[in-house]
């Protein structure tokens, strides 16, 4: 029962149940792609979706790291993978997606958005990916072993992206980085009509390109609405929101989904709607959270406390730009759709190196830059710095972060787990110090 | 007007009763398996010693990992719960007005808490998933070693060299232990060496929060004496020990209920 603190009004999202059904449709479109005669591929979310795009309209993919969250989400099934990758000689300290991921090719199981499991995984006729970490370069490598062993043989293609980073206008990259990889993507589609067989569509890599340019700018422009107070999102719905992002940024679903979704937060923040009805704090956090445990964001709201986002939330999918006067703001769209493979190729090689998630592997202190700018202009209370022991690429740094806030006069709570591992989050006990940390805040319990 | 503080840690049970400003009773009492029990029952002694019946007492607050178990519950009913980290703080400030850090080992967690103004915690830090750095570690050691636990403090001190302890985990320490056994080194230099790594840990824990002086050291692990040397040369800082140093949370929390 809620003790004497203001509530303000809240209501369910009425784009809730097409977010359900755009991501059962995904999976479910993977795995039946070949009975409906189309293709597959397997590549990372971080990867450049929009040209395999240009190989037809029955092109179906699936991108690894919401797949092993999906896995991660469901214990069990999760436990299931983890035996089965340490029991083929991986150890327990790599990227936790990749394990989870591997996993399922090793058990011969997919698993679908609802958690139902089916008998044998389904190989993608190619791997279409990006090396953004190590683990990334070695993740798909193992991929194609593992299904070589099973009698497959997939293709593979991966892009070189360690070329830096544009973060503002101001800065931008040199033209021969950019044309470093608009090289690659060219003798990439080289390399798909002959794994395919099909010819390339360029009209359809244009409409494509502009899908997830669009698409990526409308979850920025989303998380922006999210400075309202009180706060019309909460990460823990952010989080399956923004899994459009990852999975489908360059469809026209994502597009009108992020459409329809940006005018209904505008208008809970027109109509003062709340995410959590008793917001009195407002916290960001950092890094994936431990998918397994969720719950964590409902118990924070028992203290009035709503999580607004994050760097990795916002800046995952969301493309953000520093204007002149240090206000971090949702990028603009470039003038003009692209109408030729070369202008395409170069408007996704530049829109996709200015993602804020990128330029922080290259230099922490842009992360806590970006970290301040976030608390300042949504008007935070303090950071949950998740240390995640699953995710070398997101958690490196993160103690440099730590202190930058705390300079900054930020208040911080860290704590440990694993955003695919259930082994290594402790919920008890981090809820436990989480209670310590909202009552050395001044917050009490509000409902029980 | 007398309140009362409840620590609920886990192995231990500890009561203050506060009033006017002074602690006017104390009470300790192991953990049985129904942990609410075990704190009603020393509860309803401590009252009987103490000659006070429930209703005289204005407050109770209740602290510690199973500070839940009597929340609004009877018999105790304590009206309210409050963390261990801020009871730590408001308990040390009461003893030591000049303390900005305080260091809490207990039986099975170690806390690292940062003071500011008014006893108000400014940051602070606990120990992950792991007894290393808590007193079950040396209770752990202690059997090992088939010494009393009480006198592995006394022991350490008689030490004539320094042996370095490297396992992180308390069950990987103790086969290192056993190692140490049988390799004939003498208990008081192994007592020496379980100390020094606990000393180590916490060190480590609470710089990651900074250390300011005055340091407070409180928690069942404050009354062994084996751990203070280690610990004051790891922190390279004088380290200030409370009288009663294992119910300075409870005293928190006995202060927080005086305050409304």
């Amino acid at each position: 029962m809620a003790k004497q603190v203001k509530a303000y009004p809240t209501e369910p999202l009425k784009c809730w149940d097409e977010a359900k059904t755009l991501r059962k449709n995904y999976y479910e479109d993977y795995l039946n792609a070949h009975n409906k005669g189309g293709i597959r591929w397997a590549g990372g979310a971080w990867t450049f979706s929009a040209i395999p795009a240009g190989l037809g309209t029955d092109v179906y993919f699936i991108t690894g790291e919401p797949y092993g969250a999906t896995i991660a989400f469901y214990k069990d099934f999760a436990a299931k993978c983890h035996d089965a990758t340490e029991a083929a000689g991986f150890p327990r300290t790599l990227c936790a997606y990749m394990r989870n991921y591997w996993g399922a090719i090793l058990l011969d199981k997919f698993i679908l958005a609802d958690g139902s499991v089916v008998d044998g995984y389904p190989a993608p006729d190619f791997i279409w990916q990006d090396h953004i970490c190590c683990s990334h370069g070695k993740w798909y490598q193992v991929v194609k072993w593992l299904e070589k062993k099973k009698g497959k043989e997939v293709p593979m293609y991966c892009i070189d992206v360690s070329v830096g980073y544009s973060l503002e206008p101001s800065e931008p990259l040199e033209e021969y980085k950019k044309n470093y990889l608009i090289q690659q993507l060219n003798d990439g589609i080289d390399w798909l009509e002959k794994v395919t067989g099909r010819k390339y569509n360029d009209k359809l890599l244009c409409e494509a390109v502009w899908n997830e340019i669009r698409s990526t700018s409308l979850w920025a422009e989303i998380c922006a609405l999210n400075q309202a107070i009180p706060a019309p999102l909460d990460e823990k719905t952010m989080y399956s929101l923004y899994v459009m992002g990852t999975l489908m940024k360059h469809r026209p679903e994502c597009v009108d989904f992020y459409e329809k979704l940006k005018e209904e937060t505008r208008d809970r923040v027109k109509r003062g709607i709340a995410a959590v009805p008793h917001e009195r704090f407002r916290v960001i956090t950092d890094t994936q959270p431990p998918w397994g445990f969720l719950k964590i964001f409902r118990e924070m709201e028992k203290y009035g406390v709503v999580s607004l986002g994050s760097l990795y939330t916002f800046g995952l999918i969301g493309m953000w730009e520093y204007k002149p006067d240090g206000t971090w703001i949702p990028k603009p769209l470039p003038p003009k759709k692209p109408k030729t493979r070369e202008q395409a190729l170069r408007a996704i090689v530049e829109w996709t190196l200015n993602k804020s998630e990128w330029a922080h592997f290259y230099r922490p202190e842009l992360k806590t830059k970006m970290m301040k700018s976030i608390v300042d202009q949504w008007r935070a209370n303090a950071v949950l710095l998740h240390y995640n022991r699953g995710c070398e690429g997101l958690s490196v740094h993160i103690a440099e972060n730590r202190l930058g806030l705390l300079e900054a006069g930020i208040q911080v709570f860290p704590f440990e787990g694993n955003m695919g591992d259930e082994r290594e989050f402790d919920l008890a006990g981090t809820l436990g110090r989480l209670t310590a940390f909202f009552e050395s805040m001044g917050l009490k319990k509000i409902v029980e | 007007m007398i309140t009362a503080g409840v620590d609920i840690g886990a192995k231990y049970v500890k009561i203050v009763f506060f009033d006017g400003g002074k602690v006017i009773g104390r009470a300790k009492a192991l953990i049985g398996f129904d942990v609410a029990k075990s704190a009603s029952d020393l509860f309803e002694s401590a009252l009987k010693n103490a000659d006070i019946k429930r209703n005289n007492i204005k407050k109770v607050v209740a602290t510690g990992l199973n500070r839940e178990s009597i929340h609004s519950k009877p018999p105790v009913n304590a009206e309210d719960v409050v963390s261990e980290v801020v009871a730590d703080a408001v308990g040390a400030f009461h003893l030591v007005p000049t303390a900005k850090t305080v260091i809490d080992v207990g039986a099975e967690e170690g806390r690292g808490v940062k003071i500011g103004e008014g006893g108000k915690v400014k940051d602070f830090v606990i120990n992950e998933r792991c007894a290393a750095g808590a007193g079950t570690f040396i209770e752990t050691m202690a059997r090992a070693l088939e010494v009393k636990v009480e006198d592995m403090g006394p022991l350490s001190l008689k030490s004539t060299q320094a042996i370095p302890m490297n396992a992180q985990c308390c069950v990987f320490a103790e086969s290192e232990v056993v190692t140490l056994i049988h390799s004939k080194v003498p208990k008081e230099d192994i007592s020496k060496a379980i100390h020094d790594a606990i000393a180590s840990r916490i060190s480590s824990m609470v710089l990651r929060v900074g250390v300011e002086k005055d340091v407070v050291l409180v928690g069942g692990v404050a009354l062994n004496p084996g751990f203070l040397p280690p610990l004051k040369k790891e922190l390279n800082a004088d380290i200030i020990v409370p009288e009663y140093p294992e119910y300075v949370s409870a005293l928190g929390a006995a202060i927080i209920a005086a305050k409304g």
